[in-house]
């Protein structure tokens, strides 16, 4: 009995050391990244932080194809949105790897730049009177309209196609559910975490179509052969880059650098890169 | 169906790495939340006033809801009243509240199945109250707890599938992206991540059942 | 101070969700109690094949996550052309999962009958269906309830499930709210609360099933 009892402690002893260990290192952790975010918040200047810290913080998706999509291969992440967040990070300090990508999906990268987490969101954000309220937006960088993606033998060629009893998928937080229910109020809509599920969900015949601008939809379609992007858009989506509300250095220094790759052709090289034809003026 | 496109070197290698942070998250949460639960559990039988009765009500109160949505709200509504975690620690503070409660209760119930008599017996030796807790209740207590334990560990582990919800790249989240490319990978790669959770959890419950057979 | 604004605005969608979170709830336990006393009686029935089977679902189901299981309803099935909506996916997953747990609480209940009453009511000229029907199960029956009790606000807690692949429960609604009004802290607040109007009377109900089936031993 007594043996066993020993044994016993030398047991919980390693557990609570095992545990304090544990404790100690996450919360050392936590300290080093939550001191750096809380600065960054308290500080009026992000532009200022960004050059201290030595490195861009930008959120962007990690499953839209051609936009922000995480290669399970190489775990890399890569997309149009990538690209110019790239560039950002090489004009505010130099060199095109002092950045870090961090996921965001449409419904929590608001939530993620207002807590200071990321410094900017790159991630086919529309520019809405909405946001506006939330967010500072820089100039318009992409235009996009909504459409639908449906199969390839699929009957719908316009949403005037859409019947009563039909599902449509899209993502939660996304602008794009209201905009389906005003365009055909009569079909069901489901709306998913992001993009990946809502695809996944249509793939499994869970829905007749999905809807979202039609250059996230490129990107499915691209994935899977089987599927098709109508041609018509019903609504215009211009995206922008997001910073935190009252982020004037920072909004200047993107504004003039979406000028500047504009004018020097390197816009038109990642638009080429991934869209796979010239950006329509 | 496709078992040979889905079981490719690359699919395999990105489920292990998924695997692999399944266990990390549940490891830590394992041990964090059993040092919790049992500081919660004592706490409520020796019933020191207030604390105990505040613990009483968090206790119920979080056992009562669903884990998922306390997922959600350590990710998405602390970080609204500035408390931010990232994904993984979102995901383990929101497993450790919960489990800890669950884990409480265990113990506090493994602590009230033991006899009184020997509360008595060990006070009238001499022993302090506290003395008669660490040496004499505590460990046959916990001897007691094994197999509930057990099990509650195995639903942790299987519930850090849930941090799904907040895209954790766990081995559920990265199924999930492979069955994105191909629908006839879905079903292949559900029976492997079934089998790969299975064995874990098999494995802990047979361990359980030979210390509880031990115990005998 | 909780913005009750929100709950006042969007009431029809929380509402739509717990409406959609009870009827889950109730129709995933009915599901579940059958598939679970036909597995129970798989275990403990005097047939070798049976056993294998009943403990091949009780040990598989209750040994992976129950958002596999509810995948494999909602993308799994659909893959090789069986299809459900995504209320039905879910609620199918958690029967399934639960009735693994409630076949173990069952025969547990029953494997807490002395193995004598068994053996006497054989002797007696029972046949063994008979002996289960009319001494086993009643008396089993009242050790079950509880463990019972604590399933079922399982189930109402895994219900949540659905929120995940867009089962327009509590979860969905609620998840769907924050997104659109961007506010998450008070709109899970909220959440909880309906869950907790669901559990706790429920909890409170096994508690004092527990307390009197112990004074009554």
């Amino acid at each position: 009995m007594k043996k066993k009892t020993w044994k016993w402690w030398i047991a919980v002893a390693l557990t609570a050391l095992l545990s304090a260990v544990a404790l100690t290192g996450c919360s050392t952790t936590d300290k080093g990244e939550g001191g750096t975010s809380s600065e960054k918040t308290e500080a009026a200047n992000t532009l200022e932080k960004i050059k201290q810290r030595g490195k861009l913080v930008v959120g962007v998706k990690y499953d839209l194809n051609l936009f922000g999509l995480k290669n399970p291969e190489t775990g890399k992440v890569e997309g149009f949105d990538i690209d110019i967040a790239k560039g950002l990070a090489k004009k505010i300090l130099g060199d095109e790897n002092k950045i870090e990508l961090k996921e965001v999906t449409s419904k929590t990268r608001i939530p993620m730049l207002n807590n200071g987490e990321i410094d900017a969101i790159i991630a086919t954000m529309t520019i809405t009177e909405e946001r506006k309220k939330e967010v500072d937006f820089s100039d318009v960088y992409f235009m996009a309209g909504q459409s639908l993606l449906v199969k390839k033998d699929s009957p719908i060629n316009s949403v005037k196609d859409l019947k009563k009893g039909m599902t449509v998928l899209t993502a939660k937080g996304s602008t794009s559910a209201e905009n389906i229910r005003k365009a055909a109020p009569q079909v069901n809509v489901l709306e998913f975490e992001n993009y990946a599920e809502a695809f996944t969900a249509l793939k499994a015949g869970q829905g007749d179509a999905l809807t979202t601008d039609n250059a996230l939809l490129w990107g499915m379609a691209k994935q899977d052969p089987n599927y098709r992007v109508l041609d018509e858009t019903f609504t215009e989506e211009p995206y922008g880059i997001a910073v935190r509300k009252g982020d004037k250095e920072l909004l200047q220094v993107i504004n003039e650098y979406l000028k500047e790759i504009k004018e020097n052709g390197e816009y038109d090289k990642i638009y080429e890169k991934w869209i796979g034809k010239k950006p329509q003026q | 169906m496709d078992f040979a496109g889905a079981y490719a070197p690359a699919h395999l290698k990105f489920l292990l790495q998924g695997f692999l942070v399944t266990l990390e998250v549940a490891f830590i949460s394992i041990v964090l939340s059993f040092v919790f639960g049992i500081i919660i559990g004592v706490i409520r039988y020796t019933k020191i006033p207030v604390l105990s009765q505040l613990l009483a009500v968090l206790v119920e109160t979080i056992r009562n809801l669903p884990l998922l949505l306390i997922i959600f709200f350590t990710y998405f509504a602390l970080p609204e009243v500035g408390l931010k975690l990232d994904k993984l620690y979102a995901a383990i503070s929101a497993l450790v509240i919960f489990e800890s409660a669950m884990l409480s209760e265990i113990v506090r119930s493994g602590l009230q199945s033991i006899d009184k008599g020997q509360i008595e017996a060990a006070r009238s030796s001499g022993l302090t109250y506290g003395q008669t807790l660490w040496y004499i209740i505590l460990p046959q207590a916990l001897r007691r707890m094994v197999p509930p334990i057990v099990s509650q560990f195995i639903s942790l582990l299987k519930d850090t599938s849930l941090a799904i919800v907040i895209s954790l790249p766990e081995l559920m989240n990265h199924a999930q992206i492979i069955n994105g490319r191909n629908v006839n990978f879905v079903i292949p790669i559900f029976i492997l991540v079934a089998f790969m959770y299975f064995i874990v959890n098999y494995s802990l419950s047979l361990v359980s059942r030979r210390l509880e057979y031990r115990q005998r | 101070m909780l913005r009750f604004s929100i709950l006042v605005e969007h009431w029809d969608l929380y509402m739509q969700g717990f409406g959609h979170t009870i009827k889950a709830s109730v129709l995933a336990l009915i599901g579940s109690l059958a598939l679970g006393t036909i597995i129970a009686i798989f275990r403990i029935a005097p047939i070798r094949p049976l056993n294998w089977v009943g403990t091949a679902y009780v040990e598989f189901i209750r040994n992976i996550p129950l958002v596999l299981i509810v995948f494999v309803f909602f993308m799994g099935l659909p893959a090789v052309g069986i299809r459900f909506d995504s209320f039905t996916a879910g609620t199918l997953g958690l029967m399934v999962y639960t009735a693994a747990f409630i076949a173990e609480a069952i025969r547990s209940g029953i494997q807490a009958v002395p193995k004598g009453q068994m053996e006497a009511a054989r002797s007696s000229g029972l046949t063994y269906l008979q002996a289960m029907r009319y001494v086993i199960l009643p008396q089993a029956v009242k050790i079950v309830i509880p463990p019972l009790g604590n399933q079922f606000i399982n189930l109402v807690k895994n219900s949540s499930v659905l929120g995940v692949i867009a089962g327009l429960d509590l979860m969905y609604y609620g998840d769907l709210i924050s997104s659109k009004t961007f506010v998450t802290f008070d709109v899970y607040i909220f959440v909880a609360l309906f869950y907790l109007v669901l559990t706790i009377p429920l909890s409170l109900g096994v508690g004092y099933l527990e307390r009197r089936l112990l004074k009554a031993r």
